[in-house]
């Protein structure tokens, strides 16, 4: 191994293995159009190609592959929501991440870890039960525990009684578990190029052009394409590029910031989480802790950090692991939340005939990565949209339909 | 620190203020179809770039409304109401519920 390191480094041609198409020139015309190159947008393109034979499709990005709420996300995966479209869709999307490394043979690192979340209240204890109940019923693992359990589970948490929210109970859902993030879209792009999508970096929709309810072409600072049909998959920007096709959204867009610490060596296995201190956390297999919290208390086109934020993150994270007062911060970020009313993305058919939506993922995206590449691409295919996602169609605004998931997150935002 | 200017309590720390969501004339609710009604409580426009919104001052419960860009999160303006709100507005009342009514169709009891 160090011998083959050493003549690949004094390689003058340097022998890399492309994963994905070269940039080529626009063609005029895709049968399908997908905005947006994160997990979700290659997830879709990737299950066109291997499952539907659909390869006359242009994944178009305006950045780079990954870049946007795919690469800034907490990589949290779990199924312990708490209405039973909510609890169906996200476990069966567990389901799929439990084998995603096989199915595009691209490590995506998954890792059952399993997630922990604290109660610090009486009604917390109350609502937890109700999840597990909901969550055992529906054939997902969880469980309420008590604090002589949690203390075994997570020996660093600080489990005094004098702390100012003392820890009550928790509820451990098995089923948790966390992903290499950004290998999601690279395994995703990898298996769609090798089967004919062109994925095209630095080309930003500017303009979609709406005939007779019916998308004819989308206008990119490289050009205009005409098209068959589109998927907008942006999160981060939903409402923006929708209002493009004429289609208002039921969003707001906040940043939500997260930042992570030095490397320890590993002392903490689950993903613990306290909706009460707004904070959650993980160590990396690389060691760090990553730190999330609530959204920013107001909305924002914009992915700066804020002293504000850090201080309350921080303060909420030394409540939970008081050791952590002698790490030291290596970076501090944000991601862009598309916030939905009731805590629920939005998929499936639009107002406008050929334009599919895969939108308001607020805090809850990059876990549902699987499942949207899977359904969203069945969509497109078939123009039937499959059961799973049904519930969250946007005119279930207009119906008064909504699938409140507010109780169900791991910070409240 | 990030400071909002308030119109009633000059510049202060921006963790003083509640944000109270986009300014849209409200529609009379007495008299719109459920699907505008759905449209003015649920959706918003959520614009990338200069809007104008209602903030709330928490300490003094003062309501105002601000202009900002949504982009580079600059306060370009903040005013009171009334520049926006000359007059009272006030929306027909709903006819009172007459006591032993026959249902109309397709209404339940």
């Amino acid at each position: 191994m160090p011998f083959g390191l050493l003549k690949y480094g004094l390689n003058s041609e340097y022998p890399a293995q492309h994963h994905f198409s070269p940039a080529t020139e626009l063609k005029k015309h895709y049968d399908v159009v997908i905005i947006g190159a994160g997990g979700h947008g290659t997830g879709i393109a990737y299950h066109l190609a291997k499952y539907h034979g659909i390869t006359n499709v242009a994944v178009l990005e305006k950045s780079y592959l990954g870049s946007g709420n795919t690469a800034r996300n907490t990589a949290v995966i779990r199924s312990n929501y708490l209405t039973e479209e909510g609890v169906t869709f996200y476990r069966e999307s567990v389901k799929l991440w439990q084998d995603l490394s096989n199915e595009f043979n691209y490590n995506v690192m998954m890792e059952n870890r399993g997630q922990l979340t604290l109660a610090h209240s009486d009604a917390a204890i109350r609502s937890f039960r109700w999840r597990a109940e909901v969550n055992q019923h529906m054939g997902v693992r969880s469980e309420l525990i008590d604090r002589q359990q949690i203390a075994e589970m997570v020996p660093n948490l600080n489990m005094s009684e004098d702390s100012r929210f003392p820890i009550m109970a928790g509820l451990w859902h098995a089923d948790g578990a966390t992903a290499r993030h950004d290998a999601v879209a690279w395994g995703y792009a990898k298996g769609a190029c090798e089967r004919g999508v062109e994925l095209h970096q630095l080309t930003e929709v500017e303009d979609i052009e709406v005939t007779g309810g019916r998308v004819t072409a989308v206008k990119t600072n490289r050009g205009r394409i005409e098209c068959g049909c589109v998927v907008q998959a942006v999160a981060g920007a939903s409402s923006v590029v929708a209002k493009m096709a004429g289609i208002p959204l039921p969003i707001h867009s906040y940043p939500l910031q997260a930042m992570v610490t030095q490397p320890y060596k590993p002392i903490l296995t689950p993903h613990v989480s306290s909706p009460h201190l707004h904070v959650y956390t993980h160590q990396t297999s690389r060691g760090e802790f990553v730190i999330g919290g609530g959204s920013d208390p107001y909305p924002l086109y914009n992915t700066r950090a804020t002293l504000d934020q850090r201080e309350s993150l921080t303060a909420a994270a030394l409540e939970l692991f008081p050791f952590l007062a002698q790490a030291r911060m290596l970076r501090q970020w944000a991601g862009t939340t598309d916030m939905t009313p009731d805590y629920s993305p939005i998929m499936g058919l639009s107002p406008v005939e050929n334009y599919y939506l895969d939108a308001g993922w607020g805090t809850w995206g990059f876990k549902a990565t699987p499942i949207c590449g899977k359904t969203m691409a069945e969509l497109v295919a078939t123009k039937k949209v499959p059961e799973i996602i049904k519930p969250f169609e946007l005119e279930r605004f207009y119906k008064f339909e909504q699938i409140n998931e507010a109780g169900a997150t791991a910070a409240s935002h | 620190m990030k400071l909002l200017t308030c119109p009633l309590n000059g510049p202060r720390n921006i963790s003083e203020f509640t944000y109270g969501g986009e300014y849209h004339p409200m529609p009379d609710h007495q008299q719109v179809a459920a699907r505008e009604w759905a449209e003015h409580v649920f959706f918003h426009d959520n614009a990338a770039g200069v809007v104008i919104e209602w903030w709330c001052h928490s300490a003094s419960s003062y309501w105002f409304l601000a202009e900002r860009n949504t982009i580079s999160d600059q306060i370009l303006r903040t005013f009171p109401a009334d520049e926006i709100f000359t007059q009272r507005i006030d929306f027909e009342p709903a006819p009172e519920p007459t006591i032993n009514a026959t249902p109309t169709a397709g209404e339940s009891q």
